[in-house]
């Protein structure tokens, strides 16, 4: 994008509380226009809460909401400028499609002949068309989650809010709809608001990710970004697999660092961390980051060296776990140290799921700017 | 394969089993031989009723002509119309309101809601004797006003009925069906006209008709509301039976039985059978 990003919802020091309970925490946001937001988080975190509070159903009970500028406060569901589409879909059960669809125009007074149209326009955009004299029971939940969509879109809304829009799809349609999602959202330009609790969908769909944890913004990136750079460690351990260990920082200069790891042995890294020396600070490597190699051929060694001038990242230790995912093996490998760690291991060839196998000695390494270290 | 052979008898198949087969039989004579005995005889040539003697229609045209019969049952039908229409407003609002809000005495009213059901019928029915003596309730109206005493009973009765199969109905609700409709626009009068009263039709229907059917053969509470000239039709049949049971009776019965089953047959059909199933 060129022209700099202008937010479509803001959201300012926003808090929801249900008697005792605090769902959402002074979480302030900028959604921009035209982006695919998504609030990622594990159930119960707040972030349908958000959501809900975006759309109208809940009132924030501190902090304000504005969409285009305009400050919700007092302004009901119905006449917000955003669309919703609902976990269950909520498909009126005794209209047809068409009329599914066509409900919200008719509400907003739209002349009948425009009605038409439109309706077979936004079930053309959801790969419907046709469909419209069909009744919502004689269709799959993939089909009316599309009604949902089409009724939604052809509201033309400045926001389009899902509510957890593929947890109720089977793994293959979820996947199809993912891309058809974003697909959709680049063709009709309207920004997306979606909440979900899972991270392979926030990653293949989102502009940009907030991650929600206990009611507040965990970490606010884009997908790479939140894969690569967590900030803390909620966000390592939520967002995809992760080996986390606590160490000391012992050595902090502007282009290296070394974590000293207690059960690992010393972590090198080639870029400096400013925080305190002798701080207690986490690591977190991703269990694909790491190479295996079989012991003795010294190469894993080279390699390490080759990689880590100051003192490189490598470690022994023994299998004690497999599991075989066909594109991938996973491992789990005591080290000689003490700790255990899960290594991933694509399977480039039909053979390569033999090269190890359980209680082998194997040893490893892993480039010096792979682990990230955190301090909270 | 053996084409003629009998396939044996799955475990679950029990409409196949004989113990089952004559336990089914036993049920139905039981429930519907008195009514089949009623109808068989309402075309007896005899005074008595008691022996069969012969073929006769000549007890339906006597129904037929016994004015009182016919006034008594026009009587009963406006009643139990009126009945069902105030019922079932009365009792899906309080069905949507018991639902929907929360207010104070919530549980208490809840609670005394379904007490005419609960409530011994000959209780009511002295109880609304004593109310409307009391309030000095005109006895002397036209018609249809002066069924009015009867049908404020009924209605009574009837419309926890209404309330209970309504608010099981509303339990299935999926109140984001409700939201969705506010989300496209739409105001709280108009999610009540779309989504609600659709969602909750089966009930309506189901309601209607035990109401309907309620109020059509309610006696003993009729007894003790009505007066002279508020005669309905069971009150008139038990009258008639005082002197004897003539096929009149059988015929008039049988007529009451069958405008039911067309009531009935006809509500099911508009709304399908499988959506009132559902409601219970």
């Amino acid at each position: 994008m060129t022209e700099p990003a202008k937010p479509i919802i803001q959201i300012q020091n926003v808090s929801k509380r249900f008697g005792k309970v605090t769902a959402v925490d002074n979480v302030s946001l900028d959604i921009n226009a035209g982006e695919f937001f998504v609030l990622l988080g594990p159930s119960g975190c707040g972030k349908t809460t958000l959501l809900r509070m975006i759309a109208g159903f809940e009132l924030p009970t501190e902090g304000r909401i504005l969409i285009d500028g305009q400050d919700m406060a007092g302004i009901p569901p119905n006449k917000r400028p955003v669309n919703m589409v609902f976990q269950s879909y909520a498909v009126f059960p005794h209209m047809s499609v068409a009329d599914n669809v066509a409900y919200g125009l008719k509400i907003a007074g739209v002349k009948g002949g425009e009605v038409k149209d439109r309706v077979a326009e936004a079930l053309e955009l959801v790969k419907l068309g046709g469909f419209g004299e069909r009744m919502p029971d004689q269709m799959s939940g993939g089909q009316r989650q599309r009604v949902a969509l089409a009724r939604s879109l052809v509201m033309r809304p400045k926001v389009l809010l899902l509510d957890e829009p593929l947890s109720a799809l089977d793994a293959k349609l979820r996947a199809q709809m993912q891309f058809e999602l974003s697909e959709l959202q680049e063709k009709v330009g309207i920004t997306f608001v979606t909440v979900t609790h899972d991270q392979d969908e926030a990653l293949s769909m989102a502009c940009r990710i907030g991650v929600i944890n206990k009611g507040e913004v965990a970490q606010l990136a884009t997908p790479s970004d939140l894969y690569e750079y967590p900030s803390n460690r909620f966000v390592a351990d939520f967002v995809g697999s992760v080996n986390i260990f606590e160490g000391k920082l012992t050595l902090d200069e502007p282009d290296k660092a070394a974590v000293d790891c207690p059960g690992v042995g010393k972590i090198y890294l080639n870029h400096g961390v400013t925080g305190p020396h002798g701080a207690d600070v986490w690591i977190a490597l991703r269990p694909e980051k790491i190479y295996l190699h079989v012991p003795g051929e010294g190469k894993a060694v080279k390699a390490a060296a080759q990689d880590a001038p100051d003192g490189y990242n490598f470690a022994r230790g023994k299998i004690k776990g497999m599991s075989y995912l066909g594109d991938i093996t996973l491992f789990e490998i005591e080290l000689d140290d003490g700790a255990r760690i899960r290594v991933s291991r694509p399977n480039l060839s039909r053979h390569d799921q033999e090269d190890f196998t359980w209680d082998d000695r194997v040893s490893m390494h892993w480039r010096a700017d792979s682990p990230v270290v955190l301090l909270g | 394969m053996a084409l003629f052979a009998r396939a044996p008898i799955a475990p679950l198949e029990y409409s196949r089993t004989l113990w089952m087969r004559l336990w089914v039989g036993a049920v139905m004579v039981f429930l519907y031989a008195p009514l089949v005995v009623l109808m068989i005889f309402s075309f007896n040539d005899s005074k008595r009723n008691v022996v069969w003697r012969g073929f006769t229609t000549k007890y339906y045209e006597k129904a037929l002509g016994n004015d009182q019969l016919v006034e008594a049952l026009i009587n009963s039908l406006t009643i139990a119309a009126l009945a069902t229409l105030a019922s079932l407003v009365l009792g899906t609002l309080a069905a949507v309101m018991l639902w929907r809000f929360r207010f104070p005495w919530k549980g208490a009213i809840d609670g005394t809601i379904s007490l005419p059901i609960i409530v011994p019928e000959i209780c009511l029915g002295v109880a609304f004797l004593m109310f409307f003596a009391a309030v000095g309730w005109p006895t002397d109206l036209v018609w249809p006003f002066n069924l009015g005493a009867i049908t404020i009973a009924h209605i009574t009765f009837c419309f926890p009925f209404v309330t209970m199969v309504v608010r099981s109905r509303l339990a299935t609700f999926n109140r984001e069906q409700e939201e969705a409709a506010k989300d496209l626009g739409a105001s709280e009068a108009q999610v009540f006209r779309d989504v609600l009263i659709p969602h909750i039709k089966p009930a309506l229907v189901a309601g209607a008709l035990l109401a309907f059917t309620l109020s059509l053969d309610d006696f003993v509470i009729t007894y003790f509301t009505s007066g002279p000239d508020t005669i309905t039709f069971p009150v008139k049949v038990y009258s008639m039976v005082r002197f004897s049971v003539t096929p009149e009776v059988n015929a008039a019965s049988t007529l009451l039985i069958i405008l039911t089953v067309i009531l009935t047959f006809i509500a099911l059909k508009a709304q399908g059978v499988k959506a009132i199933a559902e409601t219970h």
